[in-house]
């Protein structure tokens, strides 16, 4: 009897130890493993992330209203957006205000990047100040650059007609040249510290015994910038300028908070005319539909960084 | 290299301080605007660059009249969660894809990567109509749920590039030594690369504070705002602008972002360039 209790509890543990082993054995595999290490990142990427992306696709082939399932209704969205004039200048406002602010943002935060890239006392210090327009939360920026664009109480305006450089006040967001202005100046301003942060970094591991040998060399400063700098900037400068452009192109947030789009529809991008298309005026599928307009430069943007980042390899 | 006084004048000091102003010049708006009571603000014959008399009328407005402190709270709520499960996650795949190199790492590593390219313009339709379904809408859950898809792609390429840092030798000794891999991950890896995940941190902490878009759209209730939303959204009624409330809100709700970034500077610049640099 007690033998055979004994030779049984054995066997569990025999069994238990196999069990047991086979596990460890597994978990030393490293395609088990990995599978099994990348599970929760891959689910809430697949369910938040590449479903939705697949059901915007489908959701601008559909009549989807809020609370409403809608039906294939084929290219119709893409067809009547294609005759509505303020999806144009949403078009025409998109790519104007990606162009001119990444121009800029590019032009500045380099000239910055350059101006900083030298020993100097407060140097940690300065490079934390011109971070804050990039950290700080853009739409909480935005407020107060909305407050300096006000038609009345604007400081901008006061200070020009102190200077009796102007003698009426400045409508800033009354007008649609002024107000594009106003929004791509805001944009440029939130964007310049990622430039000249990230240029800042490529420029230090530049070696300083190149600009010695060509200083010997007899090389003025604007060749040593032309032939040394400019070329061993580039891919880093290519990679963050895509970077910007995609951010710049589905920006949303500094003009909704500034103008709403207005005024008449002058300064929306894709990214706020899809949202008053689809939240407050409930047409989910117009909405997606939109918001679809921004894929091609996204995989034009994708195919860039890929092949500089390729090369870089 | 000799430089002279006014040739560093001229290339050193004056484009540094003319963009220092052009870059703070909004955050000292902010300030003064919080510090102005209402007569102030709205008189055009002072100077609206000074402040004539200071008031904290405006941060008893906003404390006492709104609910900020409630917004404030929210916000926390949402960051720091989906900041945990996003590190979470991230780190577990970063080690996967970097140092498992399991059979599908590659593209795997690419796919997440490419996750971070897609902006939430493109998915925040779809993605309603999913947290509708799930029952989630107007709940802070969905943000919290939410926020990773843009949080994991950045932290995952971070601590990859963070995890190639640390010699292999290091790992397969122990390994020789019997530990399981999940032992030398927990005990080596994870040890040895916390400035690295520190940094993804605080980055993803930052990211999902300044985050706008998703909580605008799933979120309605006053009580359940985060504070970018709460403040725009209900200190503008019609054409009532309550400037000075506004501003000192916008001020206030920085500030958080502002500490955890200035303590930790150097690793969220060191986070920035090691990002883009992988």
């Amino acid at each position: 009897m007690l033998r055979e209790e004994l030779s049984s509890a054995q066997l569990g543990t025999e069994k238990r130890g196999w069990l047991r082993e086979g596990f460890s054995n597994l978990m030393e595999s490293r395609n088990f493993l990995g599978f099994l290490l990348i599970i929760p990142a891959e689910a809430i990427l697949f369910i938040f992330l590449a479903y939705p992306f697949i059901l915007g696709l489908w959701l601008g082939f559909t009549d989807t209203l809020v609370g409403r399932k809608g039906e294939f209704i084929g290219f119709e969205n893409y067809a009547s957006l294609l005759k509505d004039s303020t999806f144009w200048l949403t078009t025409y406002n998109t790519f104007l205000y990606t162009i001119v602010a990444v121009l800029f943002k590019a032009i500045l935060g380099f000239a910055l990047a350059i101006v900083l890239n030298r020993e100097f006392k407060a140097k940690g210090l300065m490079r934390a100040i011109i971070l804050l327009p990039w950290i700080i939360p853009t739409a909480l920026s935005a407020i107060a650059f909305w407050w300096l664009y006000d038609s009345t109480f604007s400081a901008i305006s006061w200070s020009l007609i102190k200077m009796g450089l102007m003698n009426h006040r400045i409508d800033f967001l009354g007008d649609p040249t002024n107000a594009r202005i106003s929004l791509i100046v805001a944009n440029i301003w939130r964007g310049i510290p990622f430039f000249t942060i990230g240029l800042l970094a490529g420029l230090q591991t530049i070696d300083p015994t190149l600009y010695e040998a060509a200083v010997i060399d007899g090389a003025g400063s604007w060749k040593r910038f032309r032939r040394i700098t400019l070329p061993l900037i580039l891919p880093l400068m290519a990679v963050i300028t895509t970077f910007s452009t995609i951010w710049t192109f589905g920006d949303f947030q500094l003009v909704w908070v500034i103008t709403k789009g207005g005024p008449a529809n002058a300064t929306h991008l894709f990214g706020t005319l899809s949202f008053q298309r689809a939240i407050p005026g409930g047409h989910f599928g117009e909405g997606a539909a939109i918001s679809n307009f921004i894929l091609p430069i996204l995989i034009l943007c994708v195919l860039i960084t890929f092949k500089f980042l390729r090369r870089e390899d | 290299m000799y430089e002279s006084f006014w040739q560093k004048f001229i290339k050193f000091y004056l484009p540094l301080v003319i963009f220092v102003i052009f870059l703070l010049f909004p955050f000292y708006w902010m300030f003064n605007t919080s510090l102005k009571p209402m007569k102030e603000l709205y008189n055009l014959k002072l100077n609206p660059f000074y402040v004539h008399t200071p008031t904290l009328e405006n941060v008893k407005t906003l404390l006492f009249d709104t609910i900020f402190i409630r917004w404030m709270y929210n916000t926390f709520f949402v960051a720091i969660l989906s900041t945990a499960i996003s590190l979470g996650a991230s780190l577990l795949a970063a080690y996967a894809i970097q140092r498992l190199k399991f059979k599908t790492s590659g593209p795997t590593g690419l796919a997440i990567f490419f996750g971070y390219l897609i902006p939430p313009t493109i998915l925040f339709i779809p993605l309603a109509t999913i947290i509708f379904n799930l029952k989630l809408w107007d709940s802070l859950w969905s943000l919290v749920l939410v926020y990773p898809t843009f949080l994991i792609p950045f932290c995952t390429w971070l601590l990859m590039g963070y995890f190639k840092s640390i010699p292999k030798e290091m790992e397969e000794c122990a390994m020789i030594d019997g530990a399981s891999r999940l032992r030398v991950f927990w005990r080596i890896v994870i040890p040895l690369s916390l400035p690295g995940i520190f940094s993804a941190g605080i980055f993803a902490f930052t990211l999902s504070w300044n985050e706008f878009l998703y909580a605008l759209v799933f979120i309605s209730t006053t009580e359940s705002k985060t504070v970018p939303i709460g403040l725009v959204t209900e200190l503008v009624r019609g054409d009532v602008y309550h400037w000075g409330p506004l501003m000192t809100g916008a001020l206030l709700a920085s500030v958080p972002v502002a500490l955890v970034y200035s303590f930790f500077v150097e690793h969220y610049v060191a986070g920035l360039t090691g990002a883009l640099k992988e």
